[in-house]
């Protein structure tokens, strides 16, 4: 259970734009464990799709994987050629995006997606092999038999990425990385599919990388957390450690500033500043002129992570040595 | 001077269909059968003054056409908006251009509200000089500036002359805010405000807007699909389904004790950042249908977990006062209708 499955090592991304070089994932790393679904949490722009497209080398120019590793099947995931990636992408690998609409070919029958799709990876298989899995994936996935000649306008947005999912079960992929796949779908719609993914997890011993904002999504589905911020991993823990005892200081405010339906909060609290841009990031630690904690070392020099419980860690000066650990005094605008 | 204890807006029988657009042959094959979508179907609600009322409920629900029609941007196929009494529709267009002043909007995209070719200044100086053109240009630039320093752009000076692209997200909602306040109007339509803010950005603009409410006397209709918002700014919520108003009451009244059990379904499927939460109601079945034809007798009933065959897709429920409360409302023929004997959790439990 706890055997990595996917292990990432000081991975950068880059991009080139008219503005400079924006490094929009920089120097992370990661383990991703056999069956377990990670969430993947952060604000707009701070690299997690760029990350999660990365993982599968579907980075497109001006964007590239400027360095570092990715450990999958034993084997170096930069190391392969574009074919041998090929291979494993949809077949081992597998990305569910936010918008199942555009992944969707509205010329094509649901049912012909995922024959297709069985058909081109695994070249020994009939057609008809090929659609009887198809008609049990799809009754698997709560899609009735007598819809799966339906085209993709007659399917509502969750039964659209119901299909996205049987896609990419179809071809028993052993890790799945679903970028936002409940943001366009109403909550109720959105906890049934949240369901749906638990319980996929658990019969098909899947690994499932759950990319959002929404840290309620989180919490409710995943089993550890990884945090980014501007481009950079800050925190990642069990799912309960987490929870129960945030660390970062970002992490910390994203928690207190997200209205809770089961809160009878009276004001929110409200993080100065928004996200920065990439382009002219912060130096040192990118969170620091928005922390409430920030001493002088923040300001100087990128912090490790530390571990901060049995299965914790946080990128946070708070939590390690430094002989320069005194307040930052701020010269308020 | 109107009545101040009298509601500010006050909605009746609102109805807006949209008939559905068909192929040339399909007219042809299906002559006279026009179809509609029944975007809002029977809608009646008020808001008071200085309130804030949450319109909550699911993509389709009709939360934004209810919108549209109080601020007269779409013409209602029924019902009447009365804003302090005056009936909308009975104004002739100068009439309604001058009542447009009262009545401003907050959509949720800012980019999209914004004229990129127009600085924050002239943006915000626009509804001014239209609407009230006494004003010389010296002193409509003393109250945009005004209005900025009230929306937290200080220094003020500094961001009139930007371009929209030149400032953040979330400084460009406080922009079309501002702009919705410097005609000084009574009610603000806020439709999915803080949707497209960043998450840490997002507590920002709430926190505002329940601050200008106070300091400039606003009376707010929030439009939201996310409960957990609706619930900290909101004085009291209506939740829609297919067009109707299905629950309305304090916010309260309707967190605390969800009557409908579409409204039970909705609240225990927002998702809480707390992973020890566990669901408190069960999933209703399926998906929102389609409004062209809505269920028959109550709209819920096909995916309703407490549905009765021969009462709920029979009979049309209406909202009636739930046991014990003084304000909420819930149209359920088990929970507040004349069937309460055959509910399965009897309401004297829940309470």
């Amino acid at each position: 259970m706890t055997e990595p499955v996917f292990s990432i090592r000081n991975l950068f991304v880059e991009y080139a734009t008219r503005d400079g070089d924006v490094v929009a994932v920089d120097d992370v790393s990661l383990d991703i464990r056999k069956g377990e679904i990670l969430g993947l949490v952060g604000e707009s722009g701070c690299g997690k799709t760029t990350l999660g497209k990365a993982m599968l080398r579907m980075i497109q120019p001006p964007g590239r994987i400027s360095g570092g590793e990715m450990w999958f099947g034993g084997r170096d995931l930069m190391t392969l050629t574009e074919r041998e990636m090929q291979t494993l992408r949809g077949r081992r690998l597998s990305m569910v995006f936010q918008d199942p609409m555009t992944s969707l070919n509205p010329l094509e029958k649901i049912v012909d997606h995922i024959v297709e799709t069985v058909m081109t990876h695994e070249p020994g298989v009939t057609e008809a092999a090929a659609r009887d899995r198809a008609k049990d994936l799809a009754t698997r996935l709560g899609i009735l038999e007598n819809r799966i000649d339906d085209y993709p306008h007659q399917f509502s947005g969750g039964m659209r990425q119901r299909v996205m999912i049987a896609l990419a079960l179809a071809l028993n992929a052993d890790v799945v990385i679903a970028d936002e796949p409940t943001t366009a779908l109403d909550v109720i719609v959105e906890a049934q599919f949240l369901d749906l993914l638990r319980e996929l997890r658990d019969e098909f011993n899947l690994t499932i990388v759950i990319i959002t904002h929404n840290i309620g999504v989180v919490a409710e589905v995943a089993d550890r957390v990884a945090v980014m911020y501007a481009g950079r991993m800050a925190e990642v823990g069990e799912v309960g450690e987490f929870f129960g005892d945030t660390r970062h200081p970002y992490s910390q405010g994203l928690l207190k500033s997200v209205p809770n339906i089961d809160m009878a909060e009276q004001h929110l609290y409200t993080m100065t500043g928004s996200p920065p841009s990439l382009l002219r990031p912060p130096p040192a630690c990118r969170f620091h002129p928005r922390c409430p904690h920030a001493m002088v070392c923040c300001t100087t020099e990128q912090p490790r992570f530390a571990e901060v419980g049995s299965d914790h860690s946080a990128a946070c000066w708070l939590y390690l040595e430094h002989p320069n650990k005194h307040p930052l005094e701020r010269v308020d605008a | 001077m109107p009545d101040p204890t009298m509601p500010l807006l006050k909605v009746t029988g609102l109805r807006k269909w949209f008939p559905v657009q068909r192929g040339f042959l399909a007219n042809l094959l299906n002559r006279g059968r026009q179809e509609h979508v029944r975007a809002v179907d029977g809608v009646s609600f008020e808001i008071r003054r200085n309130e804030v009322l949450g319109l909550a409920g699911e993509s389709g629900s009709g939360k934004s056409t209810v919108g549209r029609l109080v601020l007269r941007l779409l013409e209602p196929t029924e019902g009447t908006v009365e804003l302090d009494g005056i009936d909308l529709a009975s104004l002739d267009r100068e009439e309604l251009r001058k009542t447009r002043r009262r009545m401003q909007v907050v959509f949720q995209d800012p980019l999209a509200s914004l004229n990129p070719r127009m600085t924050v200044g002239e943006a915000i100086g626009h509804p001014a000089e239209i609407h009230i053109p006494s004003l010389s240009p010296a002193e409509r630039k003393a109250r945009v500036l005004e209005i900025l320093r009230a929306v937290g752009m200080t220094p003020p000076e500094f961001f009139y002359d930007k371009f929209p692209h030149q400032i953040s997200g979330g400084q460009r909602q406080r922009i079309v805010i501002a702009r919705a306040l410097i005609t000084r109007p009574d009610l603000i339509v806020a439709d999915e405000p803080i949707a497209m803010a960043d998450v840490s950005v997002q507590a920002l603009l709430l926190e505002l807007m329940a601050a200008l409410r106070d300091e400039f006397q606003l009376t707010y209709l929030f439009i939201t699909h996310d409960l957990a918002t609706a619930k900290y700014i909101c004085d009291r919520i209506a939740i829609m389904y297919l067009g109707e108003i299905v629950e309305i009451g304090t916010v309260d009244e309707v967190f605390n004790h969800p009557t409908h059990p579409y409204t039970q379904a909705l609240m225990s499927a927002v998702p809480v950042p707390d992973p020890r939460h566990r669901r408190t109601a069960p999933l209703p079945r399926g998906e929102i249908p389609n409004p062209i034809n809505p269920p028959s007798g109550c709209r819920f009933h096909p995916r309703c977990p407490i549905a009765q065959e021969g009462i709920c897709d029979v009979a049309h429920p209406e909202l009636r006062t739930v046991t014990g409360s003084s304000e909420q409302l819930a149209a359920c023929h088990l929970r507040t209708g004349d069937y309460q004997h055959l509910d399965p959790e009897k309401q004297s439990d829940r309470r």
